[in-house]
């Protein structure tokens, strides 16, 4: 496939990620630049300073919600793929209806009540949608333990499983980054089979 | 009973058991998790009741923070 071709099929599809922190930002940049049509992106929080090692913002948007920052960045990447950004908390009662006309969705979550939250959430209520999420970003190092696995047609998984974030073992751009790329390839590949 | 756990074969004593059995036999004691027994995602509460029998597909998903 060229990648006229490529940007061509993409450009049919909508991926949802739920979160706009390290994973999310990134992955919805490499998405972005691959052709993909149409995001759907949500998160609450705003652009802090310590986001800055690993997130998708700069110094100039400390302090805006992450969706209208990252929509912004992405727009400046390509005008062709649409992005809808919603800044609020995903919860189980809102998750299904934003994410119901997704042909994928990212788990781009930090802390690992949300992404369960999320994983039982889907499955009850839009159990048809392939769910690809992050688990084992925190740290530096350790090329060799990072990976993506698929559980089934519905469920995949970026990350080294181990690494849980703490004081001494921050998550940091290169693997955060990685991990978001894993989930963006991941993207591709289901969709370009289609 | 044999099953498939994280996909490697593992062989039990018991004929079957619950989802909360397995995860003490295996000593899989990380409460952010994601099992899923033949494709279906089985909640914490259920795991008292969820019984796997020979032949079933398990799968038990570490959830670490970090984003």
């Amino acid at each position: 496939m060229t990648f006229e071709e490529i940007k061509k099929k993409l450009s049919r599809y909508t991926v949802g990620i739920a979160g706009a922190g390290g994973l999310g930002s990134n992955c919805a940049s490499s998405l972005v630049r691959s052709g993909i049509g149409r995001l759907v992106i949500a998160d609450f929080d705003i652009v802090s300073h310590s986001n800055l090692n690993r997130q998708f913002f700069f110094t100039d948007q400390v302090g805006m919600p992450k969706v209208d920052a990252l929509k912004i960045n992405l727009e400046r990447i390509s005008s062709e793929s649409v992005v809808e950004a919603y800044n609020l908390k995903l919860d189980n009662n809102n998750i299904a209806n934003l994410f119901k006309d997704c042909d994928i969705i990212v788990e781009a979550f930090d802390r690992s009540d949300m992404k369960l939250m999320f994983a039982e959430t889907l499955a009850a209520e839009l159990p048809g949608t392939p769910l690809i999420m992050g688990s084992g970003v925190a740290g530096w190092g350790g090329n060799e333990e990072l990976r993506s696995r698929k559980v089934d047609d519905t469920l995949y998984i970026c990350g080294d499983e181990k690494a849980e974030v703490s004081g001494q073992l921050p998550p940091i751009a290169p693997r955060v980054t990685i991990v978001s790329n894993m989930q963006a390839n991941i993207v591709l590949e289901i969709l370009l089979k289609r | 009973m044999k099953i498939t756990l994280n996909n490697r074969e593992e062989t039990f004593a018991q004929e079957s058991m619950t989802v909360t059995e397995l995860l003490e036999s295996k000593n899989m004691t990380f409460k952010m998790r994601i099992v899923k027994v033949n494709g279906k995602l089985i909640k914490r509460e259920q795991y008292d009741n969820e019984v796997i029998r020979d032949g079933d597909n398990v799968d038990v998903i570490y959830l670490m923070s970090g984003g």
